[in-house]
């Protein structure tokens, strides 16, 4: 009687969805704490070797790759799902939507796509010039050597502008999304939510003020 | 009070619509807003016309027949109420009043305000139910309830299955609603034993009936007349997850 699944159910997506989510927010945790050691005024000594150790171990290349399927799945689930969810209202409504919901919740999809931007832009310059597939820039002495490709991008003041406005919009999307992936894998609970969501909001700000500080740094603080 | 209304007209499902105005004068502010409707309609038969069709049931907030998207919101301005409970005092005089029938794919118009909600019954069908086919009720006493859960039990129970949820989500999602009827019967145990079965049938006829994806902004528990949690829509992520990774193999019957 029944029809065969033609896809993967609503909430099997939401589930793959938040799951990949919370990978991406733990790598963020990781990549922040490693892109704070250029701020300790070394010369790039300390996050260079972090770099260069990094790059060298078995187990981050192997999750290297794990983070690359999390992006994608994140990256394509979101845009079907923004597919399938406009597709379910054909003729919208005359009156501007009262209904109160938090802004940064009802533009999940189009911060997600400047991130989206934002990230092929910071592949470009940074993951390429790893993989040899864009050349080195001036002063730069190995392919690992993000503290020079650092100094030359984030003192270009539009270059760091365009990553601090990135940082915002990134800001806005972990904080609806945080909370959110916790309510799509089922953790909702009376004692715990309110928690949840003060965390939530603190790692937003964490992560885009952590993140932020980096081109001002080498744009306003470096010499 | 005096008000200038902007109402949805359509002649049928195939038929293109469009918004009409009509001003309507000295509307008494303790008249409910379907009050209102029928003495606009009541003004609109005098003059030859055809009278706005709208769904209404039993005026008392408990149906879940009537269901109007009024001023950018289901149900209107107040919070916890149905359309029918919903006073013209309310609004502020001389005030233009936009109505519109719900939309979403999966509630089609049938006649201007009329939405067909028969996807909200597909859903039922599909598992809002126990399956106790024989015998008197039992001895109350020989099947425990905790306080905790009967209140949840009933909390999520007092939805109506008006629609709300659906015509305030931005994505047209029936989340709220089939968690709602989910839970009411996962919270206690004579609902426990087709638990697994239930949720993965009631969200695959979701699915299938062409609403949308949650993306958890929580407008529908806002303007949900019954005041339903959200809280009820993680529930049935839990029951769903539980159904999926602990459930048996389907076996052929």
């Amino acid at each position: 009687m029944k029809k065969p699944r033609k896809s993967l159910s609503s909430l099997s997506q939401k589930y793959i969805m938040a799951l990949a989510a919370i990978f991406l927010m733990l790598f963020l945790i990781m990549h922040l704490a490693t892109n704070l050691l250029m701020l300790l005024g070394d010369e790039g000594e300390a996050f260079d070797r972090a770099v260069v150790y990094l790059g060298g171990n078995g187990f981050i290349k192997i999750v290297e790759y794990l983070l690359f399927a999390a992006f994608l799945i994140h990256i394509s689930l979101g845009v079907v799902l923004q597919i399938i969810n406009t597709r379910a209202r054909p003729v919208k409504y005359l009156k501007a939507i009262r209904t109160e919901t938090s802004l940064f919740s009802r533009f999940m999809f189009h911060t997600g796509v400047i991130i989206f931007i934002f990230l092929v832009l910071h592949l470009v310059n940074f993951f390429f010039v790893r993989m040899n597939w864009v050349p080195l820039p001036e002063h730069a002495l190995h392919s690992h050597d993000f503290y020079a490709m650092a100094i030359v991008l984030f003192q270009n003041p539009w270059y760091s502008g365009i990553y601090l406005v990135s940082f915002v919009f990134l800001g806005f999307h972990l904080k609806h999304g945080f909370q959110s992936a916790f309510q799509s894998l089922g953790l909702n609970h009376s004692k715990y939510t309110p928690a949840i969501k003060l965390i939530g909001t603190i790692y937003a700000i964490a992560i885009s003020v952590g993140f932020a500080l980096i081109p001002i740094y080498f744009l306003f603080f470096y010499s | 009070m005096d008000f200038t209304l902007k109402i949805w007209r359509q002649k049928n499902a195939e038929a293109k619509g469009s918004f009409q105005t009509y001003p309507l004068r000295e509307v008494s502010p303790e008249m409910s807003l379907l009050e209102m409707l029928d003495y606009l309609n009541t003004q609109l038969i005098e003059s030859g016309k055809e009278p706005v069709a709208f769904e209404q049931d039993c005026r008392e907030g408990i149906c879940g027949s009537c269901g109007l998207y009024v001023n950018g919101r289901p149900h209107g301005p107040a919070r916890n109420t149905t359309t029918c409970e919903l006073h013209m005092r309310e609004f502020t005089d001389g005030e233009t009043i936009v109505i519109e029938p719900w939309r979403a794919k999966a509630f089609p118009l049938i006649k201007d305000l009329v939405v067909d909600r028969s996807s909200f019954e597909l859903i039922m069908l599909a598992g809002g139910f126990i399956s106790i086919n024989t015998g008197g009720a039992a001895e109350a006493n020989s099947l425990p309830v905790s306080k905790i859960n009967s209140d949840r039990s009933f909390a999520a129970a007092t939805c109506i299955g008006c629609g709300a949820c659906v015509a305030a989500c931005k994505n047209s999602s029936a989340m709220l609603f089939a968690a709602a009827k989910i839970a009411q019967y996962a919270l206690i145990p004579q609902g426990r034993t087709e638990a697994r079965e239930r949720v993965e049938n009631m969200v695959r006829q979701m699915d299938d009936e062409g609403f949308g994806f949650c993306s958890n902004t929580y407008g529908c528990e806002f303007d949900c007349p019954k005041g339903i949690s959200i809280d009820f829509i993680a529930l049935m992520n839990r029951e769903f997850f539980s159904a999926k990774v602990c459930g048996h193999k389907k076996t052929s019957d």
